[in-house]
C-alpha cells in the first residue's frame, strides 16, 4: 500500500516536472522558433537571424505566432513550415520516417561500440587470466632484473 | 604579349616544386626497393640521399612560389587573376598577406607549402633513423605530388586574368578581415598538414615491418604539436566566429567546421591510446588505423571545404575539384589497407587486461568515446546527402541534432577525463580506489547540492530543463575532475617537499620538471574542464533586441546600456555605421560600447564588429543589426553569455599543458635515473602498499 502511494506520488512529480513551461506560449514560441532554420540562406536557427530587413526571418516569425494563435500543435507547425519552405527549415530532421535513422544510428553504433568493448575487455581479461604474469621478481637474473625495472619505469611514467 | 615576371616565377617554382617531389617519391621508393631486395647498399644510399634533398630543395621551390603570390597581393598586380579576386588596394596589409589562404587556389597553396615545410623538418632530422625516415620522405613528397598537381592544373593560384588590366581588386571577403583570421586558417592548416607526418611515419614504419616501438618515440612529439595547432586553429576560429558573425554564438556545428572537429577528434583517440603500444605493446593495429583515419579525416575536410557536396557557410573556397580529392582518399585507403593486409602478422599485440578498473581499460572507453563523437560530427555532417538519395530532399542537421546527441557523449569524456589519470596501469587497488577518489566524490556532491542551493534549479528553468540539467551535471563533475587533478599535484609535491625540504611551490614546479608529460597531461585535462564549463554556461545565456533612439537604455542582467549617439563615416576601405553605448554596472558606469557595421565598398557587402565587454563572469555582447529604415534608428541587439571567457581560458590552458608535455623532464638521462632510484625491490614495496 506505502510502495503503491509511493509509486503514485513520484508520477504524480515526474509529469509536474515533465509539464513544467507547458502553458507557458512565450517559451513554447522560443523553443519551436530555435528548432527551425532562417529560410534566408544564412544558416542562423531562426529566432538568432540577426539580418535587418532579412526577407524570410520577419514574415517567418509573424507565421509561427499565427500557428500558435490558432492553436496548433508543435507537430502540425513544423510539418506547415516544411511544406511551405522545404524540409531544410526543421533544423533537425523531425519529421519521422527515415528521418528516425538520423537519430537511431548515432546511438546504436555507441552501444554496439560499447558493447564490442565490453566484450573486448572480457577477452582480454580471460586471456590475462590465463596466462599470469611471474608472481615476484625475486630470484630474477640481473638481465631479467633490468628489464623488470624498465617495465615497471615504463608503466608507471605516466 | 604583356611579360608578368612574378607571377611566372611563381607558376615555374611551382612546376619545380613538382618535378622535384616526383623526383623525392619515385628515388625515393626505388632506392628504398633496392634496399629491401638486395639488402646491401648498391648506390641505392646515394640515390635515397639524391630524394632527401631533392625533397628539401622542393620546400625552396614552394617558398618561392608562395613569396610571389604575397609579393602580387602587395604589389597589387590585377594581372593575376587570384590576386584581383581577393584583394583591393586599400585592403590593409596584414590582410593582403591573407589573401594567400583567403580563397582556394591561395589556401592549397599554403597547404602545399605547409606540407614541404614539415618535410624539410623531417629531412634534416633524417638521422633519428634514416631509413624510417626515408620511408616518410617517401610518403610525404606522394602527398605533395597530389597537391602540386592540383596547383600546376587544376587550380593553379597564378593563372593571368584575361582582358584589359583592373585598376583595382574586388577586395577580400569582409568577413576574413579581422585579425584572427589573419592567424586562425594557417594554425587549422599547420594542424591539418601536420597529421601527414605521423601517418608518414606510421604507413612507413608498417611497410618497413619496423621493429618496436621508437616510430612511436619518434612521432610523439609530431602529433602533439601538430594536436596542438589543430587545437590552436579550432578555437581561434570559434573565436572569431564569436566576434564576427555576430549571432552571439561559436560554433555553430557548420560541416566546415565539423571537418576540422573529426581529425582532432581521432588524433585526440590516437595520442592516447597510442600510450598502452607505448607503455604495453597493445593495440597496434588499431592505433595504426587511428592515426591513418585521422589523415583521411583531414583530406574529407579538405574534400567537404573545396568540393560543395555539402551546403556551408564557408562558400568562399568551393569548386569542382572534389573530384580529385575523392580519387587521392581512394587511393590513399587502398594503401592503407594493402599495406595492413599485407603486414598484418607485424602488428599482433600481447593485448590482455589484468583489471577492468585500471588505466587500460579508461583508455579503451575513451577511445569508444572519442570516435562516438567522430561518427556523430560525420553523421551529422553526410545525412543531408544520404537523405537527399532515400528522401530526395536534404535535411538540415543543426545544433538542436548535434547538442542533443553529443552532449551525453562529452559529460562521458569529461567524467573519463577525471578518472582516466588516477587510474594504474594494470590494476588498481581497492585501497588505492578509496584514496584517489574520496575527495573528487565530495567536491561533487558539494557542488552538486551547492549549484542547487544558488539556484541552478533544473526543475524551475522552464524552457530551458534540459540545458540546465545537462549543466548542473558538468559543474558537478568539473569540481569532482578539478579536486582530482588538484589532489595529485598536491600529493607529489608533498612527496617531493619531505624529500627536499622546499616550499610547497617549489616542490609543486620541481615535482613538473620531474615529469613534464604526466604534469602536462594533467594541465590539458585541467585546461578541457575549464572549456567544458565555459561551454555549460550557454544554458543560461540571456539576449535581448531592441531599438534604440538618443537616450534610450536597456536593461540586461546586472547591466544597463545607455544609447549616446549613433553616426555614421567613411574610411578609406569602407563606410561605417555604429552607435555609442556607456554602460553601467549597479549605476555605476564601467565603458562605453561601439558596435559597429560597415559596408566595405570594393566587395559590395557588409559585416558586423562586435562590441563585447568581457568578464570572468560573463560577456556583454552588443550587435548593431542595422537602421530600422522607418525610424532611422540603429537596432541593438544585446546578449548576455556567462562563463565564455571560461572557454579561452581553458585553451590557454591546454596550450600551456601541451607546451608543458613537450618540454623533456629533468631525469632524462637513464644514468641518472637509475642513480635516483631506490632498488627494485623497494619499488615494489611501494607500489603493493
Amino acid at each position: 500500500m506505502l510502495l503503491k502511494r509511493w509509486a503514485q506520488g513520484l508520477a504524480v512529480c515526474l509529469l509536474a516536472v515533465a509539464m513544467l513551461g507547458a502553458g507557458d506560449s512565450g517559451a513554447r514560441f522560443s523553443r519551436i522558433g530555435h528548432q527551425m532554420v532562417c529560410a534566408c540562406g544564412c544558416g542562423q536557427i531562426l529566432l538568432e537571424c540577426n539580418h535587418v530587413s532579412c526577407p524570410s526571418s520577419g514574415p517567418m516569425i509573424d507565421e509561427l505566432h499565427a500557428q500558435l494563435a490558432s492553436g496548433s500543435s508543435d507537430t502540425m507547425i513544423f510539418n506547415a513550415f516544411a511544406a511551405k519552405y522545404g524540409a531544410t527549415v526543421l533544423a533537425a530532421p523531425i519529421r519521422g520516417g527515415f528521418d528516425n535513422v538520423a537519430w537511431i544510428a548515432p546511438f546504436t553504433v555507441f552501444l554496439l561500440a560499447t558493447l564490442g568493448t565490453g566484450t573486448l575487455i572480457y577477452f582480454w581479461k580471460r586471456r590475462s587470466l590465463m596466462n599470469p604474469p611471474p608472481a615476484s621478481a625475486t630470484g630474477l637474473s640481473s638481465a631479467d632484473n633490468e628489464a623488470m625495472r624498465e617495465r615497471i619505469r615504463r608503466e608507471t611514467e605516466y | 604579349m604583356q611579360l608578368h615576371p612574378m607571377p611566372q616565377f611563381g607558376s615555374f617554382m611551382l612546376l619545380l616544386g613538382l618535378a622535384l617531389s616526383v623526383y623525392t617519391l619515385l628515388a625515393g621508393a626505388f632506392a628504398l626497393w633496392r634496399f629491401k631486395t638486395t639488402n646491401a647498399d648498391d648506390g641505392s644510399g646515394r640515390l635515397g640521399e639524391t630524394a632527401r634533398r631533392a625533397g628539401i630543395a622542393s620546400f625552396i621551390a614552394l617558398t618561392g612560389a608562395a613569396f610571389a603570390l604575397v609579393w602580387a597581393a602587395f604589389t597589387n598586380d590585377y594581372s593575376v587573376s587570384y590576386i584581383l579576386h581577393h584583394t583591393n588596394r586599400a585592403l590593409n596589409p596584414a590582410y593582403k598577406f591573407a589573401a594567400l589562404w583567403s580563397g582556394q587556389e591561395g589556401s592549397l597553396l599554403l597547404w602545399a607549402w605547409l606540407l614541404t615545410a614539415y618535410g624539410f623538418v623531417l629531412r634534416l632530422r633524417h638521422r633519428v633513423d634514416v631509413r624510417l625516415s626515408a620511408f616518410a620522405s617517401t610518403i610525404l613528397a606522394g602527398i605533395t605530388v597530389f597537391f602540386l598537381l592540383l596547383l600546376n592544373f587544376a587550380a593553379p593560384p597564378f593563372a593571368i586574368q584575361p582582358g584589359p588590366l583592373a585598376a583595382d581588386g574586388f577586395g577580400l571577403n569582409p568577413l576574413l578581415q579581422y585579425p584572427e583570421m589573419v592567424m586562425h586558417p594557417p594554425l587549422l592548416y599547420l594542424g591539418y598538414v601536420g597529421f601527414s607526418v605521423p601517418f608518414a611515419f606510421a604507413l612507413g614504419a608498417l611497410m618497413m615491418r619496423y621493429p618496436g616501438e621508437k616510430w612511436i618515440h619518434i612521432t610523439r612529439r609530431w602529433t602533439m604539436v601538430t594536436w596542438l595547432f589543430l587545437t590552436l586553429g579550432i578555437f581561434m576560429g570559434a573565436h572569431w566566429a564569436y566576434s564576427v558573425l555576430g549571432w552571439g554564438g561559436y560554433w555553430g556545428w557548420d560541416p566546415v567546421e565539423n571537418a576540422s572537429l573529426m581529425p582532432w577528434l581521432t588524433g585526440t583517440a590516437f595520442l592516447h591510446s597510442v600510450m598502452m603500444q607505448e607503455k604495453r605493446g597493445m593495440m597496434k593495429s588499431w592505433n595504426v588505423w587511428l592515426i591513418f583515419s585521422t589523415f583521411m579525416l583531414t583530406i574529407l575536410g579538405t574534400l567537404l571545404t573545396r568540393s560543395g557536396i555539402v551546403s556551408s557557410v564557408h562558400a568562399f573556397a568551393q569548386s569542382d575539384i572534389g573530384n580529385w580529392f575523392y580519387g587521392f582518399i581512394i587511393i590513399v585507403f587502398a594503401i592503407c589497407l594493402f599495406t595492413f593486409f599485407k603486414q598484418k602478422d607485424h602488428l599482433k599485440s600481447e593485448n590482455k587486461l589484468e583489471s577492468l578498473v585500471s588505466r587500460e581499460s579508461s583508455f579503451l572507453f575513451n577511445n569508444l568515446v572519442l570516435l562516438a563523437a567522430c561518427f556523430t560530427v560525420l553523421w551529422g555532417t553526410l545525412f543531408p546527402i544520404l537523405s537527399e538519395y532515400v528522401q530526395g530532399s536534404k535535411v538540415t542537421m543543426g545544433a538542436p541534432f548535434y547538442n542533443r546527441v553529443n552532449i551525453p557523449v562529452g559529460l562521458f569524456l569529461l567524467f573519463l577525463t577525471g578518472i582516466g589519470p588516477l587510474l594504474a596501469w594494470r590494476s588498481t587497488s581497492l585501497r588505492s580506489l578509496r584514496r584517489n577518489f574520496i575527495l573528487p566524490s565530495i567536491a561533487m556532491a558539494v557542488a552538486f547540492v551547492g549549484l542547487i542551493i544558488a539556484g541552478v534549479r533544473p526543475w524551475s528553468a522552464g524552457d530551458a530543463m534540459e540545458a540546465t540539467i545537462f549543466s548542473l551535471i558538468t559543474f558537478s563533475l568539473a569540481a569532482g575532475v578539478i579536486t582530482a587533478i588538484a589532489a595529485e599535484f598536491l600529493r607529489g609535491a608533498f612527496v617531493v617537499r619531505t624529500q627536499t625540504h622546499k616550499n610547497l611551490f617549489a616542490s609543486t614546479v620541481l615535482l613538473v620538471r620531474r615529469n613534464t608529460r604526466r604534469y602536462g597531461g594533467y594541465l590539458v585535462h585541467f585546461g578541457i574542464v575549464v572549456l567544458f564549463i565555459g561551454i555549460a554556461g550557454g544554458a543560461f545565456n540571456q539576449s535581448h533586441e531592441q531599438e534604440m533612439g538618443y537616450g534610450d537604455s536597456v536593461t540586461m542582467g546586472p547591466y544597463k546600456l545607455v544609447c549616446q549617439s549613433f553616426t555614421q563615416e567613411s574610411k578609406p576601405n569602407y563606410d561605417t555605421e555604429y552607435a555609442l553605448l556607456d554602460v553601467y554596472r549597479y549605476g555605476k558606469k564601467i565603458t562605453q560600447l561601439a558596435p559597429e557595421k560597415r559596408f566595405y565598398l570594393a566587395s559590395q557587402t557588409s559585416s558586423t564588429m562586435v562590441a563585447l565587454h568581457s568578464t570572468l563572469a560573463s560577456d556583454l555582447y552588443v550587435i548593431y543589426e542595422g537602421k530600422n529604415p522607418e525610424t532611422d534608428r540603429p537596432i541593438i541587439k544585446v546578449f548576455l553569455n556567462p562563463l565564455m571567457n571560461w572557454i579561452w581560458i581553458g585553451v590557454a590552458i591546454v596550450v600551456f599543458g601541451t607546451l608543458l608535455a613537450l618540454v623533456p623532464s629533468l631525469t632524462k638521462n637513464p644514468r641518472t635515473r637509475a642513480s635516483l632510484e631506490p632498488p627494485l625491490a623497494e619499488t615494489e614495496v611501494h607500489h603493493v602498499a
